[in-house]
């Protein structure tokens, strides 16, 4: 009768079962698994074993598995390399433009959208707009606005006398690129902090303001020290994502002028798939994942440690 | 009195609205210039790029629609992103269903396993997955791209759907299994339709991840046929480099079925997002 359980708390109650219920269970268990199993096994698992693996090896991608061991020269090779130091200065440059001016635009259109101000959903189904938009089309989209010469940035701007060739020019594709982003992104982690802030109770907002707080001293000590669940996993999706960057780059640039907008997932198509340098180009997906997991375990140890001990970091509580 | 507190109201708004305007604009104006672009000649777009077209040319719009390659993928995207779906949702549920209802041995283990899969980020596997969809001769293939992108979802699905399966009493399935349910039967019948909602959350994250996939697509299918709308976009922009007008027709064209979802199904969108994201 109880074979099937409620969940992990019921784990110690094994009611001695009749041998063919038993045997019902695991075709059940099994039946079910298995599928999820061996596709997860196969196209996640398996090849991540095989980047990390074929990373020392000089390889075409072809015949097989690699064989021509060469140790870690791949990685010897990148690190020395000038572009990766340049994809590397790009992440940075990348990380820091969105905490320091991206998210706190967020944070300041979701506060303006939390007031009860005329056709504020209007608003938010705009901003939030450009998130559902592929990268492509947006990448796509954006080149042509930035184009040289007669693009619609150009013609827009004329009328502060700006003017520049945007995503050709070295000096301003990376500004360029990081305007773009803003514009696919900035509604995403608007939405993220609306969500924060109407899980914080109003009475507490209230009793600051019968204490005699002013709006932005409330902002400063009320709301934004409650939001800082949110915030912390909004600035973690941010740098997860900008470590992988790929598509906008990709269409927007192909990482250039002269790998001036390259990122580490750019260069590795490059060598993987133009060059196919398989074996070179693994190692640098190797140093994105061991980036991404480094990044995650101390972030979520040391920054998001006391969100995740009970407190609702997620939407709703329901994490 | 009434009266003079609603324009108070509205004076001490008005910086604010004045805020949201500009960004509504930053958002809109490239939109509204694709829309109108589409409509305008090349040499009209760099002339008056802001106006209403002088005349309203619609052949921008009328050839894209009336070329087999849009149409075949818009079909593609749409075939790849809910196969991806169906399969994504069916295997997470039931292996979400063994996690959230059974106690057996490694239990735990399976579950960490497929969480650590949050953790792999796509990029990283993209090349030893081409030299495996090669070697299964599954490049130029829909199901190439279906079961990687499934694969790939099955860790947040599981986390999700076992979430929500979990917290449905456990009174239920004693009830159903007294009646001559079987787990299958409890599962189907009861367990599934009690999770809609949770499963509303899970396809959107799949289905817009699928339908905007653009990395997987572009190494997995070299022949048109197969193309997904991202990879054609990306093609049309190629070929018709300097043709501005007909690429921002393409392009609009291409938003219409994302915008259109979102505007039938926003609060689930938005919603299923932003819940997915921060889960993971």
């Amino acid at each position: 009768m109880t074979t099937l359980t409620r969940g992990p708390e019921a784990v110690r109650l094994p009611a001695p079962a009749p041998a063919a219920r038993r045997r019902g269970r695991w075709v059940t268990i099994t039946l079910f698994l298995l599928p999820a199993l061996v596709l997860f096994l196969l196209l996640v698992v398996a090849p991540m074993l095989v980047a990390v693996y074929s990373s020392a090896f000089k390889w075409n991608g072809f015949g097989g598995l690699p064989t021509d061991f060469i140790g870690l020269d791949n990685f010897t090779r990148l690190f020395g390399s000038e572009i990766f130091a340049q994809d590397l200065w790009h992440l940075l440059v990348l990380v820091v433009l969105s905490i320091c001016l991206q998210l706190p635009f967020s944070l300041a259109l979701a506060m303006l959208l939390n007031q009860r101000i005329r056709g504020r959903a209007l608003y938010r189904v705009v901003f939030f707009a450009p998130y559902v938009l592929s990268e492509v089309i947006t990448g796509v989209l954006f080149s042509l606005i930035l184009a040289p010469d007669a693009g619609m940035a150009n013609q827009l701007l004329s009328v502060f006398g700006i003017e520049s060739e945007w995503l050709a020019n070295p000096d301003t594709v990376m500004p360029s690129l990081f305007i773009v982003m803003t514009w696919k992104y900035f509604g995403f982690h608007m939405m993220i902090y609306l969500a924060g802030r109407q899980n914080i109770p109003n009475e507490l907002i209230e009793a600051a303001q019968i204490d005699g707080a002013t709006g932005w001293k409330t902002f400063r000590h009320v709301t934004l020290p409650l939001l800082g669940p949110t915030i912390r996993i909004s600035i973690f999706l941010s740098v997860i994502y900008t470590i992988q960057l790929f598509d906008l780059v990709w269409i927007l640039t192909g990482g250039g002028p002269s790998h001036s907008s390259e990122t580490m997932a750019v260069t590795m198509m490059e060598w993987g798939f133009k060059r196919t340098q398989v074996g070179y180009a693994s190692a640098i997906s190797v140093v994105m994942f061991v980036l991404s997991l480094v990044f995650a375990l101390i972030y979520q140890r040391f920054v998001m440690r006391r969100d995740l001990e009970g407190a609702s970091t997620s939407m709703g509580g329901r994490r | 009195m009434n009266h003079g507190k609603a324009t108070r109201a509205r004076r001490t708004t008005l910086p604010l609205h004045l805020i949201a305007w500009i960004v509504g604009a930053f958002i809109l104006i490239p939109v509204v210039y694709a829309l109108l672009g589409g409509f305008k000649q090349n040499s009209e777009l760099s002339a008056n790029p802001f106006g209403l077209p002088e005349t309203w040319a619609t052949g921008n719009y009328t050839e894209v629609l009336a070329s087999g390659s849009f149409w075949l993928q818009m079909w593609n995207s749409t075939f790849i992103a809910v196969a991806t779906t169906v399969v994504t949702v069916a295997l997470s549920a039931l292996a979400a269903f063994v996690f959230a209802r059974f106690a057996f041995r490694g239990r735990e283990l399976y579950f960490t396993l497929f969480t650590a899969g949050l953790m792999f980020p796509f990029a990283v596997a993209i090349l030893p997955i081409f030299v495996l969809l090669r070697t299964l001769g599954l490049l130029d293939n829909p199901m190439g791209v279906i079961l990687t992108q499934a694969a790939f979802g099955l860790p947040l699905t599981i986390i999700i759907l076992r979430g929500f399966f979990r917290s449905i009493p456990g009174e239920l399935e004693e009830a159903a299994t007294i009646d001559g349910c079987t787990p299958f039967g409890f599962f189907w019948r009861i367990l599934l339709p009690m999770a809609r909602p949770a499963i509303a959350t899970v396809s959107v994250l799949a289905i817009v991840g699928s339908w905007n996939n653009f990395m997987l697509p572009l190494v997995v299918f070299s022949e048109e046929a197969s193309w997904t709308l991202p990879l054609g976009i990306q093609q049309f922009q190629g070929q018709y480099a300097s043709d501005t007008a007909r690429i921002l027709a393409y392009l609009v064209l291409a938003m219409v079925p994302a915008l259109g979802f979102y505007a039938v199904a926003e609060r689930h969108l938005v919603g299923g997002l932003t819940a997915g994201a921060t889960k993971g």
